[in-house]
């Protein structure tokens, strides 16, 4: 099969500020165009936008705005992972020959309508995500015995992790007594165990390994990819404690690059609410079931920034169609060398794991050097 | 008949596949099995908790009713436990968002 390559990003700073949509694309397809040396209008094939927004058109629009007539341009939308979803069918394009290189932009407001699926009434009133991180938070809590303290432990890693990362909304490091002294949502769910919807935007370049080269001297390899949905609904969900989209995606992805979970050095994992990431990392098979605590409180303590360095969504905020690109930026920096303060050394695999709508559907990448 | 026009009067019902013998659930006209129609069904209201959680004063769970279909709703009971029985005391729609209240029975 055809190599495809990362070559160039640009980012916004995650915020809470009033933009349009269609700056914020903007915004981030400049900065990608600014650090891509010898990058023209004219080497784009594809122009692909990842957001939940309701502005129309918005591919045809950053194009028309960066002055790229593209042979392929639409929008891509799966709520929480429609940035790597959006990355899967660039890859596609580029393996297929239909395209040489693809633009990403992926772009959200703080007030996306992507944050609740209307959709699912089976919910009841309950449909705000803070209901299924509840439901999530109570059961892998009962089943493998863990406190509030442990899980806690995520968001004070996180917010510490993200105060090394510019483009990061929260820039403050906390402590465990913070997170549990901040606002009850629930019985399980505090305020600062959830991460904030915000605006933001996040753009990459990927291209065919015949032209790579002119873009950028160090290529980071897409080598896995997977991705599963289980279903919409939340309630279809087997059991409460685990992540069965995550499972079968991270499978894929580890079959596809011939690689496995004790291979990776440095990945980014959607930690939407603190639960979140001890349960990816079991079900990815980092550690095993109700172990991935131990994972967190290790990267913790050890301040390794294996996990989230660039600090997650809880730290870095979530701003949903720019999300996925922003965790393949960060691990295509580590991979690169280029991460700065959060660097992991001798990086050399990543990996990226996005999903949406309490795990009933997970994308998962793996990146190489 | 529709799922929604009898939850509005406060039926809950059931989709089932007369043909695949299937429970198909969220409620559908049509089975995710053979996209044939499906009839619907009334049913008991009858089920248990599977998971809990509580927001201020209020108890939600999630319920699997006839031990075959999932919703999440407010549970008016106190002292809720994993695998308690339940039953709908009362469900529809309030502002466009579906509501089921439950009470725990023993």
């Amino acid at each position: 099969m055809p190599k495809v390559a990362i070559v160039g990003y640009g980012q916004t700073k995650f915020s809470t500020e009033n933009s349009k949509i269609e700056s914020v694309l903007l915004q981030c397809t400049k900065n990608l165009f600014d650090s891509t040396s010898k990058l023209n209008q004219k080497n784009i094939d594809a122009v692909l936008i990842s957001t939940n927004n309701n502005s129309k058109y918005l591919s045809a629009i950053l194009s028309e705005m960066t002055g790229i007539q593209p042979k392929i341009s639409h929008s891509i939308e799966s709520l929480c992972n429609s940035g790597t979803n959006a990355i899967v069918a660039a890859y596609s394009y580029i393996v297929s020959g239909l395209a040489e290189v693809v633009l990403i932009s992926g772009a959200e407001r703080y007030d996306s309508p992507g944050q609740i699926l209307e959709w699912d009434n089976l919910r009841g009133e309950f449909k705000h995500p803070i209901f299924w991180a509840s439901i999530f938070s109570k059961s892998y809590k009962r089943k493998y015995a863990l406190t509030d303290e442990d899980l806690a432990l995520v968001s004070v890693k996180n917010h510490k992790q993200s105060t090394h990362n510019p483009f990061a909304i929260s820039q403050k490091a906390i402590t465990i007594e913070d997170v549990l002294r901040s606002k009850k949502l629930t019985e399980d769910l505090r305020l600062l165990e959830c991460s904030r919807p915000c605006t933001g935007g996040a753009s990459i370049l990927l291209a065919s390994e015949n032209i790579c080269k002119t873009f950028t001297d160090h290529p980071i390899w897409i080598t896995g990819i997977g991705q599963k949905t289980t279903s919409a609904s939340f309630t279809k969900t087997s059991t409460f404690y685990d992540m069965e989209s995550t499972k079968q995606a991270a499978h894929s992805a580890f079959q596809m690059s011939k690689q496995k979970p004790s291979d990776v050095d440095v990945m980014e994992i959607h930690d939407a609410f603190s639960v979140c990431e001890p349960m990816a990392l079991d079900s990815m098979k980092f550690a095993s079931p109700g172990k991935g605590i131990d994972l967190v409180k290790e990267a913790y303590s050890s301040e390794n920034f294996k996990i989230n360095p660039r600090g997650g969504l809880i730290g870095s905020g979530h701003p949903l169609g720019a999300t996925g690109i922003a965790q393949t930026i960060e691990i295509t920096k580590q991979l690169q060398s280029c991460a700065e303060k959060r660097q992991v050394d001798n990086a050399s695999l990543g990996l990226v794991h996005n999903m949406s709508a309490g795990a009933t559907s997970s994308t998962v990448l793996v990146l190489e050097n | 008949m529709s799922f929604e026009s009898e939850l509005k009067k406060g039926n809950f019902l059931i989709s089932e596949c007369a043909r695949c013998k299937k429970i198909v659930w969220p409620p559908s006209e049509w089975c995710d099995q053979c996209l044939d129609k499906n009839s619907w069904r009334k049913c008991t209201g009858k089920g248990k908790i599977i998971e809990f959680s509580k927001k201020e004063n209020t108890y939600f769970c999630v319920a699997e009713i006839e031990n075959s279909v999932k919703i999440l709703g407010e549970l008016i009971s106190d002292g809720p436990k994993i695998g308690k029985s339940v039953i709908i005391i009362d469900c529809g729609i309030h502002d466009n968002n579906y509501f089921f209240k439950m009470k725990m029975l023993d």
